[in-house]
C-alpha cells in the first residue's frame, strides 16, 4: 500500500543512520507519508485512542507495581497504601482501574466499527484476526488485574473463572490445580496472576505492532468500503489523520478524566473494598461490566461444559467471521439488510450485558408470571439471555453467510472521492457523480 | 450532582445497576453531605465529631487498621492545622494518639509491652485477632471500618441510615436470639418470616445491637448530640477515612478538565484549519 518511500534524509547524521538502520524512514513512511482514505470518520479514531489507552495502562501499571505487594496477606493493604501514602498514588490507581474500562469502551467501539464497515473482509483477514488476538489478551489481562487488589469480588471472581477450567472433562481437574497453583485460589494464584498481568500487556504491545504492520500492508478500510483508486482518494497521515486522531483522543481523555476525578468507583463494585475472605461468599458475584455479555452467555446454557463452550465460542466465532460473511460488498452503508441486523446485534450485546448483571431468575417484567420452561420462567433474565445468545450466534453463523447470497446491495460509488462534491477533491478528469453523494 | 453524573455515566456505559442482595432493604434517605458534588469538601467540624463517635462508640469493637493517627492531621483531615505541614508535629494529633495505648516490644528486654501511641502509629485494634473478636461478639466478626464507606452499596448515606435503622420487627417476623432487625440491612429475613413467602419484609438481621442514642457522645463544638447527628457525623468520618484524598482529587480534576477542554478546542481549531481545503 505505502509502496515507494518518499523519505529524504535532511542532515548528515540522518543520512548516515538511514544507511545503517532506516528507522526514521520507517516512522516517516508509517506515520507521516502513509496515505489514508480521505473519508475516514470519527469511528476510525479509536485505533489511535486504543494505543493511547495501552500506553496509559503500561505506564501507570509499571509505577503501581513499584508499590504493590503481591501476597494474599498484604495485597489489599498495599493497594490502600498506594491510595493513602504514595504521592499521587490515588491518581495512579484510579487512572489504571478506570483506564481498563476506558480501554474496553474504546475496543468495543473499534470492533463494532470493523463489523459495520466490513473491515474484516479480504484482504484484511489477518489484520482482523490479530485484532481478535489483542482482544483476547486484553480480556485475560483485565481479568488478572482485577484479582490483584484481593478484594471480595477479586477473589470470588477468580474462583468462578478458574473453575471454568475444571469443567473440561477428565483433564480439567488437574489443569485447574496446576493453574491455581494449589487446590484453591490462594497466594500462589495471586502471585502468578501478578506475574502474567505484568507480562501480557507487553505481548499485547507486540501484537499491536503486528496489527499496525498488517494495517500498513493492506491499507485502511474506509466508510465506503471501496479501495482507494488514485491519489485523490487519500491524504497523508500527517497532518490530516494525526490532527483528527489527536482531537478525538483529547475528547476521549475528557471522558476518562470525568471518571478518574469525579466518579472513580462508579464502574467498580463495592464488595471489592472488602478484603478477600474465602469463607464469606458475596451474595452476588458479578464480573466487571466489560465481561457481562459473556457472563450472560455462560449462564444462558444449562450445561456447565456447554456454557463454557458457548462463552469461548462467542469470541471464537469472531476469528471465523472473514469467511462467514459471504457478501462481496464491504461496507454496510450499502447493505440495508445487513445494516438492520448489525444494529440488532448491537442491541443484543447490550441486552446480554444487562442480563449478565442480573440474577438469572429475576423477572424481566416485574410481577409477570408466565410458563416455566427448562426450570425457569420465560419472564426471567436467563431466558432473555438465551434468546439474545441465540441471536448473537445466528448473526455470525446464519445471517452473515446467507445475507451475502440473498440481499441486493445498493450501488457503491466508483471512487472514494466521487461521493463528495468538494472541488478540491476532484482529480483532473474525474467524473463527478452528484447523484451518488453520500 | 455527582449522583446524577454517576447515573448518566452508568446509563451511557451500559452498566447495569448494582446487584440487589438476597432480600430487598429499605432505600437510605438522601443526606446533603458537604463532600458531595464536584466541588464538595469535607466539613472539618463534622469529621471531628465523627472521629469522637468512632473513638467513643465504634472502636470498642471495630478496628480501623489502615488509619494512622497522623492521618487525622493530614490536609483535608479532621484535625488538619495549616501551621503543621507535617501532621506528626500537630499537638492535637499527638494528644489524641497519646490517649491510647498500643502494643510494642521492649527493645531492652524483648518483652511485649504497651506504650502511649505516637502520631505514626496505626489505630490500635480492639481485639488481638479475629478469633477474639468473634468470641467477644457472639460469633460475629465486627468488620474493619477503614474503607467501609466504599465497601457498602450506598456509601455514607447507607451507613448513617443503617446505624439508626433498628425498628420494631413487623408482626410475623421472629428475630433470632442475639440478632437485631435492621430495615436498611440488605439481608435475608425469610427464615424468620411467617407471612407471605413472596413478600418478606425489607431489611435483615444483624449481630450488632443499636449503638447510637441521644447524648451518648458529647460534642465539643456544642452541636446537639442526637442519634441522627451522631450517625451522619460518623458516616462522614468514615467517608473521609475511606477516601482521604477526595478533596485533592476533585481539585486536580477541575484543573485537568479545564486543560483538556482548552486543549480539545485548540486541536479542533487545528483540525478545521488543516482540513479546510480537503473534502471528507
Amino acid at each position: 500500500m505505502s509502496g515507494h518511500s518518499t523519505y529524504e534524509p535532511k542532515s548528515g547524521f540522518s543520512r548516515w543512520l538511514d544507511q545503517r538502520l532506516p528507522i526514521t524512514r520507517l516512522v516517516w513512511d508509517s506515520f507521516v507519508d502513509y496515505p489514508t482514505p480521505r473519508n475516514l470518520n470519527y469511528w476510525y479514531t479509536f485505533g489511535g485512542i486504543l494505543s493511547l489507552c495501552l500506553g496509559v495502562q503500561i505506564v501507570s501499571g509499571i509505577v503501581l507495581s513499584m508499590h504493590y505487594t503481591a501476597s494474599a496477606g498484604a495485597a489489599f493493604a498495599s493497594v490502600e497504601h498506594i491510595m493513602r501514602d504514595v504521592n499521587y498514588g490515588w491518581l495512579l490507581r484510579y487512572t489504571h482501574s478506570n483506564g481498563a474500562s476506558m480501554f474496553f469502551i474504546a475496543v468495543y467501539l473499534h470492533m463494532f466499527r470493523g463489523l459495520y464497515y466490513g473491515s474484516y473482509k479480504p484482504p484484511r483477514e489477518v489484520l482482523w484476526i490479530l485484532g481478535c488476538v489483542i482482544y483476547l489478551l486484553m480480556m485475560a489481562t483485565a481479568f488478572m488485574g482485577y484479582v490483584l487488589p484481593w478484594g471480595q469480588m477479586s477473589f470470588h471472581g477468580a474462583v468462578v473463572i478458574t473453575n471454568i477450567i475444571g469443567a473440561i472433562p477428565v483433564i480439567g481437574g488437574p489443569i485447574l490445580t496446576w493453574i491455581q497453583g494449589g487446590f484453591a485460589v490462594d497466594n500462589a494464584t495471586l502471585n502468578r496472576f501478578f506475574s502474567l498481568h505484568y507480562l501480557l500487556p507487553f505481548m499485547i504491545a507486540g501484537v499491536v505492532i503486528l496489527h499496525v504492520w498488517a494495517l500498513h500492508v493492506v491499507g485502511q478500510n474506509n466508510p465506503t468500503g471501496i479501495d482507494p483508486k488514485s491519489k485523490a482518494d487519500t491524504l497523508p497521515f500527517t497532518p490530516y489523520a494525526t490532527v483528527k486522531d489527536g482531537f478525538a483522543m483529547s475528547v476521549f481523555l475528557i471522558l476518562f478524566a470525568v471518571f478518574v476525578f469525579y466518579m472513580p468507583n462508579a464502574l467498580g463494585h463495592a464488595d471489592n473494598y472488602i478484603e478477600a475472605d474465602p469463607l464469606v461468599t458475596p451474595a452476588h458475584i458479578v464480573p466487571e461490566w466489560y465481561f457481562l455479555p459473556f457472563y450472560a452467555i455462560l449462564r444462558a446454557v444449562p450445561d456447565k461444559v456447554m456454557g463454557v463452550v458457548a462463552m469461548f465460542g462467542a469470541i471464537g466465532v469472531l476469528f471465523a467471521l472473514p469467511w462467514l460473511d459471504t457478501s462481496k460488498v464491504r461496507s454496510m452503508r450499502y447493505r440495508p439488510m445487513a445494516k438492520l441486523h448489525f444494529f440488532i446485534l448491537v442491541v443484543v450485546c447490550i441486552i446480554l450485558g444487562f442480563c449478565g448483571a442480573k440474577l438469572p431468575d429475576d423477572q424481566v417484567i416485574p410481577g409477570l408470571v408466565t410458563f416455566t420452561v427448562m426450570d425457569s420462567d420465560l419472564n426471567s433474565f436467563v431466558w432473555l439471555s438465551r434468546l439474545a445468545t441465540l441471536y448473537y450466534f445466528a448473526y455470525f453463523l446464519v445471517v452473515m453467510p446467507l445475507l451475502g447470497l440473498l440481499e441486493t446491495p445498493l450501488d457503491t460509488p466508483e471512487t472514494i472521492a466521487s461521493p463528495v462534491s468538494h472541488p478540491a477533491a476532484m482529480p483532473v478528469g474525474a467524473t463527478a457523480a452528484p447523484e451518488k453523494k453520500g | 450532582m455527582l449522583r446524577k453524573l454517576t447515573l448518566i455515566a452508568a446509563a451511557l456505559t451500559l452498566v447495569a445497576g448494582p446487584a440487589l442482595a438476597a432480600g430487598k432493604a429499605k432505600e437510605p434517605e438522601p443526606i446533603a453531605f458537604s463532600f458531595e458534588g464536584p466541588f464538595g469538601k469535607f466539613d472539618q467540624a463534622q469529621l471531628q465529631r465523627g472521629y469522637k463517635v468512632y473513638r467513643e462508640v465504634c472502636s470498642a469493637c471495630h478496628s480501623m487498621k489502615l488509619l494512622s493517627f497522623r492521618n487525622l492531621g493530614d490536609k483535608g483531615g479532621p484535625f488538619y492545622d495549616p501551621k503543621y505541614k507535617n501532621p506528626n508535629d500537630n499537638p492535637v494529633v499527638k494528644a489524641l494518639a497519646a490517649e491510647l495505648e498500643v502494643p510494642d516490644i521492649d527493645t531492652e528486654t524483648g518483652d511485649a509491652i504497651t506504650r502511649p501511641a505516637l502520631p505514626a502509629d496505626r489505630f490500635p485494634s480492639p481485639y488481638p485477632n479475629a478469633y477474639a473478636a468473634r468470641a467477644g461478639n457472639g460469633g460475629a466478626l465486627p468488620p474493619d471500618l477503614s474503607v467501609i464507606a466504599k465497601g457498602r452499596e450506598g456509601g455514607p448515606e447507607y451507613l448513617a441510615a443503617y446505624l439508626n435503622g433498628y425498628v420494631e420487627p413487623p408482626k410475623g417476623l421472629t428475630v433470632p436470639t442475639g440478632q437485631y432487625y435492621n430495615i436498611y440491612f440488605p439481608g435475608d429475613v425469610s427464615a424468620g418470616w411467617a407471612g407471605d413467602k413472596h413478600k418478606p419484609p425489607p431489611g435483615g438481621f444483624v449481630a450488632m445491637s443499636p449503638q447510637l442514642e441521644d447524648d451518648k457522645v458529647t460534642f465539643d463544638d456544642g452541636t446537639k448530640s442526637t442519634a441522627k447527628q451522631q450517625a451522619e457525623d460518623v458516616a462522614a468520618f468514615m467517608m473521609w477515612a475511606a477516601e482521604p484524598k477526595m478533596e485533592e482529587r476533585k481539585e486536580a480534576g477541575f484543573a485537568v478538565l479545564i486543560y483538556l477542554v482548552l486543549f480539545s478546542g485548540l486541536l479542533y481549531a487545528s483540525y478545521r484549519r488543516v482540513w479546510r481545503n480537503e473534502s471528507h
